[in-house]
Formats: C-alpha cells, sequence, structure tokens
C-alpha cells in the first residue's frame, strides 16, 4: 500500500494562503501576495502530479480495477451514532484526475492573473479569493462522503460570489455576483433535500459505502414509492438539481451568462474550467446509484443534458460579447457531458458514456481555460468585450492568434485535437443508447463550429476596424499560459481514457467508431465553412439571415426571455407578492392585534378608573344610593 | 463561595463599583474591566467542567450548590451546570463582553447606562446557572425590568412606545409563565407533601398527565414570547429598532435565547408526554415563524428591521427544533441559540457603528459603504455570510444540524415541515444578499459618506471577539458538539422513556 496521507496538504496549502492573503494582504507588496499565491499552487500542481502518477501507475489494482483509497478522515461533526460529517481525502480515478484539472488550470490562471489584473486595486484580495476558491474545489473534489462535498460545494459558491463581484463598485457586477448566488442556492436547496432523504434511508453519507455496487444502499434503493417513483430515485433527482445549479443546466444557466462580469481569469477558471463542471463530477460521484438504483433520475440527467447543449448552442450563435459566447459554450459542452453519463451504463463497455464524460471534461477544462484566457488577452488588448468592435486582430495579437485558432478547432473536434476523441466517444455512446438524443448532438456538433468560427472570424479576420490606440500582444505572463493550454488541447486527446477513468474502475476496450467519427467531423467543417462565408469578409449575409428569421433571431438573441422571467419571479413574486404582504400582515393584522389589546386595556380602565377616584363624599353618594335601592328591592321582594 | 455563584457575584461587585465611583469617564474601563474577569471566568468554567467530564464525572449537574432560601415553600437558591448551560454561560459573557465596547461612547447618563445593562447581564447569568424554578424565574425577571430604562431612556425613535410595548408583552409571558412554572410545582410530588422546585428533583418525578396538558402550553408560550414565537413576536422589531446598540446586541444576543433555553430545560424536560403530544401545533407554529421571519426581512427598509425579522426566523428554528425531540436536534438548537446569539449580537454591533456614522439606518439612503469603511463593511459580510449559512461559520454548523436531526423523526409529517424549513436557506440568502448589495457595495452614492472614520479601537475589540467566536464555532464545531451533546445524553433518554416513539 502506498502511503498517501501527505494528499492532506494539497486542499490545506491554498486555505492556509488565504488566510495569509486575506488577514495580511494589504500589509504585503501587491507583487509579493501574487507571488505567494502562485507559487503555493505551483507546488500543489506539483504535487498533485506526484499523486496521479502514484495512483494510476504504482498503487495496487484488486481484481483490475483502481481502488478507492481514503487518505485521511476525520469526525469533523457527529450528529447521531451513524451520521456524522467526516474530513478527509478520497482518491480514486476521478478525483485524482480533478486534482489533475483544477491544479492545472488554477496554475495556469494564477500565472496570467499576474500580468492580466497588474496594477488592479486589491491585487490582493484576488490572488487570496483565488486562493480560497482553489481550497473549496479541491476539497469539493476530494470529498469522502456526501456532507463533506455539500460543505464545499457551498464554498466553491461563494469563492464565486465574491470573484464575480470583483470590481464591487459597479452596479452590474454587483448583480451577477447576487443572482448567482441565489440561482445556486436555490438548487443547492434541492442537493440538501437530497441529502436528508438518502441519508435517511441508508443511515450513511460515505461515498464508499453509499456507492458500493454490491452494498447495501444500492441494494434498498428500489423500495419505499412515492409518486410511482423510488425514494432514491427521488433523492436522486434532488441531488441532481444541485448540479444543475452548479453546472449552469437549464433552467437554472441563466446565472452563468451574467458571471462574466468577473475578471476574465476567473471566468476561465471558475466559469469554464472547474466549478461548472461540479454539476457533473457530482453525478459521476454518484453514478453506481444512478445507473444501477435510479435509472429514472438518469434518464433526467440524459434529458435536461441534451436539451441545455442545444438550448444553449442556438443562443450562442447570436450573441456579440465574446464572454457571452464562451458562457453560452460552456453550458453546451458541460450538457455534452451530463448527457453522456445520462446515457451510460455501470462496468465495462457498457460505460463507454461515463468514460467519455470524465474524458470530455479533462478536454474541455484545456480548451475552454485557452478560450477564456485568450479572449481576456483579446480584451485586454481592445478594451472591449464586443466582437462588433473588433476585427482583423489576427495582426496584432500573433500568439494569442494561433493558440485561439487551435482551441477553436479542438472545440469543433477537427482530428487529431483532443476535442475530436472526448466529442467522439460521447456521440458513440449516445448513438448506442439513444438515437433521439444522438441527433440532438450531432446538430450541436455542428452549431458549436459554427458559432465558435463566427467569434473566430469576427474579431481575427472581418473588418478592419480602427482601434483608438493600437492593440499590442500580451506580455509573457498571459502568453506562456496561454501556449501551455494550447500545448494541453493538442496532446490530451491521447491520454487512455479507457485505461484510466472508467464506471467500475476497470480497463475495457474502446476504438474510434469511424461510422460516427467521420459525419462529426464533416458537420464540425460543415460549420466552420459557413461561418467562413459568413465572417471571413464583412458580408451582408448574417443580417439578412437575422432579418428573415426576425422572430425566432429576437428570441434567441434575448435568451429565450429566460432573464426576464427570472426578474418576475424575483421582483414581482417574491418581493412584492409574498414578502411585501408578509411585512404588511405583520404590521397591521399580527401587531395591530396586540396594539388593540393594549387600547381596548386601557380604555377600559379609562372608563372604571372613576370607580376608585379617593374622593369620601361621591363613595357616600354611592353607598348612600346603594343602601337605598337595595333596601327598597330587600323591602319589595319579602313583601 | 462555589464558582458559579461568582457569576453573579462579579457583575454585583461591578455595578456597587460604578456606583462609588466619582468620575464618570472611569465607569466604562470598570465595566470593562468586570466583564473582562467575567469572559475570563466563564473560560475557567469551562475548562473546570471539562476537565471534571474527563476526569469520569457522569452528574447530570457539575458544581451543584443548594442553599435553603424559604423554608415553608422549599424555595432554594440552588445553581448547578451541564454543559448545555456552561455554552450558554460563555455565549453571554462573550456578547455581554461585546457590548460593553460597542457602547463605549455613551453620551447620557454613562454610569446608570452601565449599570442598567450589567444588572441586565446579570439575570442573565443567573438564569442560566439556576437549576431551581423560582431562582430561575427571579433572575429572568430580573433581566427583562431593566430593558424597560435601557429602551426608555438611551433609545431611539419611538422609544417610550417601544419600550413599553416590548416590556408588556414580556411581562404577559411571565404571566403565562409563573402559572405554568406554579402548576409545575404543585405537582412535582406524588404525595403533596414535599413540593419542590428543583428542576433535578422533579425530573425524577413524573407529572400526572392532565396536569401537563395544562401546564405545558403555558410554560411553552411563557417562554415562547421571550423566543419570538409567531404570533407573539411583534414586540422584537420595534423593541430593537429603539434599542441602543449594545442592547440589542444584548437582547437579541442573550436575552432571546432565554426562551429557547426555558422552553428546553423545563417545558419539555419536564413535561415530555404532554410535549410530544402537543408539539404538532407548536411545530406549525414555529415553522411559520421560520418562514414568515425571513419574508417579512426581505421587505424590511431599516437595517434594525430586518435584523429583529432575521432574528424571528433564526430563533423560530431554535424553538423548532427543540420541538424534535431527538439528541440530534435538540443538541442543534443549542447550537443555533449560540451561533445565533454571536452572529446577531455581531450584527446589531455592526448596525450602531454605521449608524453612529451615517446617522440613517435606511438601506436606501446608504451606498457603496465597502470603499468608505472597509473594516467595518467587510465584517458585515462576514457576519451575512454566518447568517445565511455558510458552512467555516457558526450559522453553518447549527442549521445543518437541526436539519439532518429534526428529519430523523420517524413521522413523515415532521420530515415534511422540515423540508418546509429547510427552504428557508435561500430566502435568508435573499434578503442578506440584498442588503449587502444595497449597503456595502455598488459606488458611494451620498458624497457626505464619503470621508468617514472607519472601525476605532473599541469597536474593532468588539467585532473582531464576535467574529473570532462565530468562525471558531464554524471551524471547529466538535467539540462544541460534543459537550452539549453529551449533556443532552441523560436528557433525551427521560424524554424517550416516557415517549417510546
Amino acid at each position: 500500500m502506498i502511503n498517501f496521507s501527505y494528499t492532506i496538504w494539497i486542499p490545506l496549502l491554498p486555505f492556509l494562503m488565504f488566510l495569509l492573503l486575506g488577514l495580511a494582504g494589504h500589509k504585503l507588496k501587491p507583487k509579493l501576495s501574487g507571488l505567494l499565491g502562485t507559487g503555493g499552487l505551483g507546488l500543489i500542481t506539483i504535487l498533485s502530479y506526484i499523486t496521479a502518477y502514484r495512483y494510476f501507475f504504482t498503487s495496487e489494482k484488486v481484481n483490475g480495477a483502481y481502488q478507492k483509497i481514503i487518505a485521511s478522515n476525520f469526525t469533523w461533526l457527529q450528529f447521531t451514532d451513524k451520521l456524522h460529517i467526516d474530513m478527509g481525502v478520497l482518491l480514486d480515478p476521478i478525483s485524482v484526475m480533478m486534482l489533475v484539472v483544477i491544479t492545472t488550470v488554477s496554475f495556469m490562471v494564477h500565472i496570467y492573473s499576474l500580468g492580466y489584473m497588474k496594477g488592479e486595486k486589491g491585487f490582493e484580495r484576488f490572488f487570496a479569493f483565488l486562493s480560497l476558491f482553489s481550497f473549496s474545489m479541491l476539497g469539493l473534489v476530494l470529498a469522502t462522503n456526501i456532507f463533506q462535498m455539500y460543505i464545499f460545494w457551498e464554498l466553491v459558491g461563494v469563492s464565486s460570489f465574491l470573484l464575480i463581484g470583483f470590481y464591487y463598485q459597479k452596479p452590474s457586477a454587483v448583480r451577477a455576483s447576487k443572482k448567482a448566488f441565489i440561482v445556486t442556492r436555490f438548487a443547492d436547496l434541492g442537493f440538501l433535500i437530497g441529502i436528508l432523504i438518502l441519508s435517511f434511508n441508508t443511515k450513511t453519507f460515505d461515498f464508499i459505502t453509499l456507492t458500493d455496487p454490491m452494498g447495501t444502499a444500492i441494494a434498498q434503493g428500489g423500495g419505499i414509492a412515492f409518486l410511482g417513483l423510488s425514494v432514491m430515485t427521488w433523492s436522486m433527482i434532488f441531488v441532481f438539481m444541485g448540479g444543475v445549479g452548479k453546472s449552469a443546466m437549464f433552467p437554472f444557466h441563466i446565472w452563468l451568462p451574467d458571471a462574466m462580469e468577473g475578471p476574465t481569469p476567473v471566468s476561465a477558471l471558475i466559469h469554464a474550467a472547474t466549478m461548472v463542471v461540479a454539476g457533473v463530477y457530482l453525478v459521476a460521484r454518484m453514478f453506481p446509484i444512478y445507473a444501477l438504483s435510479a435509472p429514472v433520475a438518469l434518464n433526467v440527467v440524459a434529458y435536461v443534458g441534451a436539451f441545455s447543449s442545444l438550448f444553449a448552442a442556438v443562443i450562442a450563435c447570436t450573441q456579440t460579447d465574446i464572454k457571452r459566447v464562451l458562457a453560452y459554450s460552456t453550458m453546451s459542452q458541460i450538457g455534452y457531458m451530463m448527457l453522456a453519463l445520462g446515457v451510460s451504463g455501470y462496468g465495462g463497455h457498457e460505460g463507454l458514456g461515463y468514460m467519455a464524460s470524465m474524458f470530455h471534461l479533462f478536454t474541455h477544462a484545456m480548451f475552454k481555460a485557452l478560450l477564456f484566457l485568450g479572449a481576456g488577452a483579446i480584451i485586454h488588448a481592445v478594451h472591449s468585450n464586443y466582437m462588433t468592435e473588433m476585427g482583423g486582430l489576427r495582426k496584432y495579437l500573433p500568439i494569442t492568434h494561433i493558440t485561439f485558432l487551435i482551441a477553436c478547432l479542438t472545440i469543433a473536434g477537427i482530428p487529431p485535437l483532443s476535442g475530436f476523441f472526448s466529442k467522439d466517444e460521447i456521440l458513440a455512446a449516445a448513438f448506442h443508447s439513444n438515437k433521439i438524443l444522438f441527433a440532438v448532438e450531432y446538430a450541436v456538433a455542428g452549431l458549436t463550429a459554427f458559432y465558435m468560427f463566427r467569434l473566430y472570424f469576427s474579431v481575427f479576420w472581418g473588418k478592419d476596424t480602427h482601434y483608438s490606440h493600437e492593440p499590442h500582444e500580451a506580455p509573457a505572463t498571459m502568453t506562456i499560459p496561454l501556449i501551455i493550454l494550447a500545448v494541453g488541447s493538442v496532446v490530451t486527446g491521447f491520454i487512455p481514457f479507457n485505461k484510466l477513468v472508467t464506471s467500475d474502475g476497470k480497463i475495457f476496450e474502446s476504438e474510434l467508431e469511424l461510422m460516427i467519427a467521420i459525419p462529426s467531423v464533416l458537420i464540425g467543417l460543415l460549420g466552420i465553412g459557413i461561418a467562413y462565408v459568413m465572417y471571413r469578409k464583412e458580408s451582408a449575409i448574417p443580417d439578412k439571415l437575422a432579418a428573415t428569421f426576425k422572430y425566432s433571431y429576437k428570441w434567441a438573441y434575448n435568451k429565450f426571455y429566460m432573464d426576464e422571467l427570472y426578474l418576475f419571479i424575483t421582483k414581482k413574486i417574491i418581493f412584492r407578492y409574498i414578502a411585501e404582504p408578509v411585512a404588511w400582515f405583520d404590521r397591521h393584522v399580527v401587531d395591530a392585534t396586540m396594539n388593540a389589546i393594549a387600547t381596548v386595556t386601557q380604555g377600559v380602565s379609562y372608563r372604571i378608573r372613576g370607580f376608585q377616584s379617593g374622593q369620601l363624599q361621591k363613595y357616600a353618594v354611592v353607598f348612600i344610593t346603594g343602601a337605598i335601592m337595595l333596601s327598597i328591592l330587600f323591602i319589595y321582594l319579602w313583601k | 463561595m462555589d464558582i458559579l455563584s461568582l457569576f453573579v457575584v462579579i457583575p454585583v461587585l461591578t455595578i456597587t463599583a460604578i456606583l462609588l465611583l466619582k468620575d464618570t469617564r472611569q465607569v466604562r474601563l470598570v465595566s470593562a474591566f468586570g466583564m473582562g474577569l467575567q469572559l475570563l471566568m466563564a473560560a475557567v468554567l469551562v475548562y473546570l467542567y471539562l476537565s471534571a467530564r474527563h476526569a469520569g464525572n457522569i452528574d447530570e449537574m457539575l458544581f451543584v450548590k443548594d442553599y435553603l432560601w424559604f423554608k415553608s415553600l422549599n424555595i432554594h437558591y440552588a445553581v448547578g451546570v451541564d454543559g448545555i448551560s456552561v455554552a450558554m454561560i460563555s455565549l453571554t459573557s462573550l456578547v455581554v463582553f461585546a457590548g460593553i465596547f460597542a457602547s463605549w461612547e455613551v453620551e447620557i447618563l454613562k454610569k446608570e447606562f452601565f449599570i442598567s445593562l450589567i444588572l441586565l447581564a446579570t439575570g442573565v447569568f443567573g438564569f442560566f446557572i439556576s437549576i431551581d424554578l423560582f431562582t430561575m424565574f427571579l433572575f429572568y425577571e430580573l433581566a427583562v425590568i431593566p430593558m424597560y430604562l435601557l429602551i426608555g431612556i438611551w433609545g431611539s425613535g419611538p422609544k417610550e412606545y417601544s419600550a413599553m410595548k416590548l416590556t408588556l408583552m414580556l411581562m404577559g409571558g411571565s404571566a403565562l409563565l409563573l402559572v405554568g412554572l406554579l402548576g409545575i410545582y404543585f405537582n412535582s410530588s406524588p404525595d403533596k407533601n414535599q413540593l419542590t422546585f428543583n428542576i433535578l428533583e422533579i425530573s425524577k418525578v413524573v407529572i400526572p398527565l392532565p396536569a401537563q396538558r395544562m401546564f405545558f402550553p403555558l410554560t411553552f408560550m411563557g417562554f415562547g414570547v421571550l423566543g419570538a414565537l409567531f404570533p407573539f413576536h411583534t414586540w422584537s422589531p420595534d423593541g430593537h429598532a429603539s434599542a441602543p446598540t449594545a442592547v440589542s446586541m444584548l437582547h437579541a444576543g442573550v436575552l432571546m435565547k432565554l426562551g429557547g433555553y426555558g422552553a428546553f430545560r423545563v417545558a419539555i424536560f419536564l413535561m415530555p408526554e404532554a410535549a410530544h403530544e402537543l408539539s404538532w401545533i407548536f411545530i406549525i407554529l414555529t415553522s411559520i415563524s421560520v418562514i414568515y421571519g425571513a419574508f417579512g426581512a426581505i421587505a424590511q427598509k431599516d437595517l434594525k428591521y430586518i435584523n429583529a425579522y432575521s432574528s424571528v426566523s433564526h430563533c423560530g428554528l431554535v424553538l423548532f427544533a427543540v420541538l424534535m425531540m431527538n439528541q440530534t436536534a435538540m443538541t442543534g438548537a443549542i447550537i443555533q441559540m449560540i451561533s445565533h446569539g454571536l452572529m446577531t449580537a455581531l450584527f446589531f454591533g455592526l448596525i450602531g457603528m454605521i449608524y453612529g456614522r451615517t446617522h440613517t439606518r435606511m438601506i436606501s439612503e446608504m451606498g457603496g459603504l465597502m470603499k468608505v469603511i472597509p473594516f467595518l463593511s467587510v465584517c458585515y459580510v462576514i457576519a451575512g455570510l454566518a447568517s445565511l449559512g455558510l458552512p467555516g461559520l457558526s450559522g453553518f454548523v447549527a442549521e445543518m444540524t437541526i436539519f439532518v436531526g429534526a428529519f430523523q423523526h420517524p413521522e413523515l409529517f415532521y420530515r415534511i415541515v422540515t423540508i418546509i424549513v429547510v427552504s428557508s436557506i435561500v430566502i435568508t440568502a435573499v434578503y442578506i444578499l440584498r442588503v449587502i448589495a444595497i449597503l456595502l457595495l455598488g459606488p458611494t452614492t451620498n458624497e457626505h459618506f464619503e470621508h468617514l472614520p472607519d472601525a476605532k479601537w473599541f469597536e474593532k475589540i468588539s467585532v473582531i471577539t464576535l467574529i473570532g467566536s462565530v468562525a471558531a464555532i464554524g471551524l471547529a464545531p466538535f467539540w462544541l458538539s460534543t459537550m452539549i451533546g453529551t449533556s443532552m445524553h441523560p436528557i433525551i433518554e427521560r424524554i424517550l422513556a416516557l415517549n417510546p416513539f
């Protein structure tokens, strides 16, 4: 047995860095804070790579399967004899893979930010928040039990909130951060309810016990029914709701485009590569339960994923803010991953979708981070987010141009770049399971190629825009991460995921299915071709098309009015029709009743206080009158 | 002199010292010293308590002292603590300590202000150490009455009205409570010859069920008024809004906890059968408190009102959890009391400090304070995050313990209500973030606010004490949870023995 106990430092180090930079950051020189944060992350990146190497290549397998290893664990909070929150480190293929993804992208983003955020007010605050985020995200993926995951789930939510609202004096950023927090919080409510139901029935939070395919949790899952679905299915649907929120799936996706108000490196790290895939990771983590005990819930995952990917791809074709295009693209790609999990089975070749999903998660992290960081370099150069104000940038930004092109080709699924391999596996998995979902995803592949190259051509080619001051290439701190990630996007496709990350930890054979690969490349090329015709040079076609399909274009351009719906619910329903009436009711009914009691008491006492005026004459009059009346009465009665 | 009585003696000595002082400027120093000493004593008490437990002492109450006070009615001055009361005492001493520093710059009648404040604290400390119902009630009244003066004299806005309303409503609660306590007293002995007020002794007998049915609602509601039970919570918004900073801190921080603590220690512990039978009524009322308070908070415009409604919601959760009557939920209730006490004291302290600078509490009149007073603003954000239950701060620990505990209830009705109550975490997030966004973030709207001074040293002491405690509980909840849980054990055993469910 190899000793992995040092892995506890992988999440702890960023936490210590957060405390240091958060408490003493303003006393340090900004540059030093940045270097400290980056250095700390570099260190844990190395640690993660070592861990990955040791886990995948030197640790012992049992029956040909990778083992789940608890590297450290202690009880953090005891609820009942059986239910307790532990804090610990669980190593298994997906958590080790996520370690590599998170530390790599986070390290790149740290380096990039040294250049991008230079001279910004709150530089040390930025790095403190980045460290907090890295800590939370690592804690999330390494969680040994579902409650630990929930804890870090909330923490990534708050780091995302803090980072989106980094420019806290900008009202739009404040609104966006608030929206992100509340929407995901609402989804997390589902997650929490799911945990409560799950733990009530299984009496454990522990992942290993829960997801043991032979274990009691899965065996008893089919049990008690409610509205025709088993309790396990209900709890898994609720848990998935949390994933829908965090991963910006329909209908909780509305926070993600607005989250682009945050600094661009943050968008690359949190809203493209790591945090938004937490929902996918969550489903993957609970996968044996979904696959073996709650197939209906797994179907929900598949359909939500497929719908979101199509929905987002259509919107992405109409947006003009480059970061928003990328945001919708992220949503669409995560939809792919969800779909892949949803169509997957458990074990062996059945688990192709599971493997494909994790594979795509890995490659997507590389190329999407690259796209965002590239977008950051562009924005840095031209001081605008809108593609309409850009064009012909290939001359000014050579390195950004080449790396961006690589990323676009990767996401469009052109061989031999990594996106081709991972997307192909997803399409293959969908093809073997559900033809309708396959058709949807096939169309989305074409749309993806189209909108990415629409972006690419309008920014780097297109019309020659006149800039108020000449754009210049970003400094080395920014271009080096771009180059590294570009290399990553090219080579990661050759990693044999079927030997490393599979649903049951065992190796299975998978081959490239040409019957699916060739058409998917063709539709990608078609998308690129259309984009070339429309956007390579300035042309009237896009406007004409938009005019022809006026209403559908308008709907897509306005994101199908989901934001308006959200505003209607929060502003109108919750605030105007619930909160304000409650406040009014409290003041004018409940409180008024209490006041009325007081007023009545007071009024009555005013009336009756005359009885005790202290005036003897009055008492005498009352006494004598009373005595006389009583006497008359008695005499009259006795007579 | 036993250690527990020191918690009453130290404040009394402090008050005497203040009375003897000629120089009013020294008043606050003496108060700070007295309450600092009290905080130290609380730490010593925690240490002594834990080491006694560690040494294997499994008595239900430790450091028990009993002095006969009034023979014919068998009234004693009896004190004793278990893990729960030790935790409450620590909470009280922290909040009082922070409260002294938060009112460092009281302008009028300094001497009288600090005397009333410490008198209030004396009552609270006395309440938590008592194990005799009569002594307990005495201290309870001692805590409530100075409130009238504190709000009526040093308050703001319609202070006379608020002070009167608060006092009358709490006195109404006391009246119910007194009837309930007397009812317990007259049923405390099966053969009626040795009636007693001592909680431990009463817990050895079983109060007849008809009597329980009659006196449980009275006792529970009597304490519930102080614990802001719907619909008897309306003293809270007005009272808090008019009260001076330190009084709001103490009131929401510790005084409202008397309600929750009493409801648990007296009403449920001594009358578990009626509690179980009638719990559904109060579960519904407390669930209304939780959700209704949170929605009420969304629509408020005054910072203190927001917090008052938020307290209704959070304290409702305490009573809700107590009524679930199982180990986990009740432990959660105690942690929630402590957590809410610290965090609401922090909130009210910060609101007072902000009000002292901007001279308004209307959120619409403020904006962008983060840039101007970063220290106070960051602390406000931390308080907000604690309140909405962010992991790593105390609110999360408390709420999760309650939710998980309540959801273990064997009856479906209780689990469904729990799910409804759980949804308050979203509503809480809405009102907290709304305030933070309007108050602290965005551009600075009022040019008069551009040169406000940030926190002074005494304000920092007050705020850091509270934030440190909130974070300590949030990061390492196991010791607190274990200390409370261990003491909860015999209580739950008694409840379960009488109510096999």
